[in-house]
């Protein structure tokens, strides 16, 4: 049936070997990308090759929402200058109150000789897109190494944590959303003080307190803040909100459901913490104790 | 499409390179659209049919290394693990070379049936690395972007069969 002529000449290996040779590149592949992280140069020039491309994908979008602002009615315009002002005057009140707290704060610091741990060096992003990896939740900001943004590094709305960088290209840089399957945040119960660490729960952007005992003293509606023993995100920052809890005896852990408090799926704009906050020295000898174990995860983003 | 014959006369025709480059350009900008949510579930994925498209008309311009290196790209773009499309585009080489004689005998509608299970497959290769590396399998939804890639098969290669005729060989017949 076919027309076409035999090849006269076979040309190189048959098409299985050659799938077994592409097969066992891409194993190499795995197995380096995964295990040792030597590839991160080698997927950096990549990226340099498709960003073009990247940016060309997310013009249409941002076309689109430049013209919607630019034909913005005037009436929505008058409403929401109106509410702005209202907002404005509220914000000012509460940074009256707020200047006054830090100066407090600032005070009591020199007279414990402590040192402020975060200085507030943030740079402002936008989200170019979120990932097309259904499998996890990354967002990929605008912002790269050019921007000093490292790997490692805080990603916070107005409200507060909504992930952290995990991989700085020059020019972007990808974010893991605290909604990622594992990815973990140290916390603290701002009721009682109790250390805990949230983790991820991938489907349906939730977030799960794991390894908590039946008789937990947790509460639905507890804020949780980031505890900042990791070193990685500063002290203080909200987090999450928990939102159920399921005690069952016939386990040896609650199940504790949280949402987040930060409005991870909705914004255009985020800040990257880019001060280096300063980790604190580890005082147990032994390298294999818990808390760097938990650090270095949180670090690594996965 | 006109009789078996002419068609015939018509894969004969040369392609040239720089086409089949801007074409997967094309399908690699359309991959990196910024979709989400459901949009993102049921988007066919472009480069795929492509790749499927040049691999079964013409192998000899486009096989494994070129697969390889768009699945790269791929990979680096949608920051997974390095070599997962890569392996799943050429797996769908691997797939399209063996059946390309066969289903180059068949119409763009019957065609379907050969590209469905091929873009199953390459999916699913996908699908067991993620879960090998600790990912949730995300439900059947998943495999609809098989489903969306399928049907958009006969609009494609006709559309690629249009632009290839239209194009001027004086060199030619």
């Amino acid at each position: 049936m076919d027309t076409q002529l035999p090849p006269l000449f076979k040309r190189g290996p048959s098409p299985l070997t050659r799938l077994v040779f592409f097969t066992l590149l891409s194993l190499l592949l795995f197995v380096t990308d995964a295990r040792f992280k030597y590839l991160e140069t080698f997927r950096l020039s990549l990226s340099v090759v498709i960003y073009p491309l990247q940016k060309l994908a997310t013009a249409p979008g941002l076309i689109l929402s430049r013209v919607s602002d630019f034909f913005a009615t005037h009436t929505y315009l008058t409403d929401e200058n109106a509410r702005l002002k209202q907002e404005n005057l509220l914000n000012a009140a509460q940074l009256q109150r707020y200047q006054a707290l830090e100066q407090e704060n600032n005070e009591l610091r020199q007279l414990l000789k402590a040192r402020d741990s975060f200085q507030g060096n943030v740079a402002l992003a936008e989200i170019l897109y979120s990932g097309r990896d259904l499998f996890s939740r990354r967002i990929v900001i605008d912002k790269g190494r050019e921007d000093s943004i490292r790997p490692g590094q805080a990603v916070v709305d107005s409200i507060g944590v909504i992930g952290q960088v995990t991989r700085a290209y020059p020019l972007v840089s990808e974010v893991t959303l605290i909604t990622d399957k594992d990815q973990t945040v140290p916390v603290q119960v701002v009721r009682n003080g109790l250390r805990a660490v949230v983790f991820g729960a991938g489907e349906a952007g939730g977030l799960e307190l794991r390894y908590m005992p039946v008789n937990v003293d947790l509460q639905t509606g507890d804020q949780l803040v980031t505890s900042g023993i990791d070193g990685t995100y500063p002290y203080g920052l909200p987090v999450a909100v928990v939102s159920k809890i399921e005690r069952d005896a016939a386990y040896a852990f609650a199940r504790i459901f949280c949402t987040p408090s930060a409005g991870v799926n909705q914004h255009r704009q985020v800040l990257v913490l880019t001060s280096p906050t300063r980790a604190p020295e580890n005082l147990i000898a032994d390298p294999s104790s818990k808390t760097e174990a938990k650090t270095k995860k949180a670090r690594r983003g996965n | 499409m006109s009789s078996q014959a002419a068609k015939a006369q018509e894969i004969l025709l040369p392609v040239k390179t720089s086409i089949i480059v801007l074409s997967l350009a094309l399908a690699l900008f359309l991959n990196l659209l910024p979709w989400s949510g459901f949009g993102l579930l049921i988007r066919p994925d472009f480069v795929a049919l492509i790749l499927l498209y040049w691999c079964i008309y013409w192998p000899r311009k486009v096989g494994f290394a070129t697969a390889w290196g768009m699945g790269l790209l791929m990979d680096v773009a949608d920051a997974t693990l390095l070599g997962e499309h890569a392996f799943a585009y050429s797996l769908l080489v691997y797939l399209a070379i063996i059946v390309r004689r066969h289903v180059r005998m068949f119409g763009a509608r019957e065609q379907v049936w050969h590209i469905l299970p091929i873009l199953l497959v390459s999916q699913l290769a996908i699908l067991l690395i993620k879960v090998y590396n600790g990912a949730e399998f995300i439900g059947w939804g998943y495999f609809l972007s098989s489903v969306t890639g399928t049907l958009l098969w006969p609009a494609l290669s006709g559309l690629l069969a249009i632009l290839l005729r239209l194009k001027p060989e004086p060199e030619q017949i």
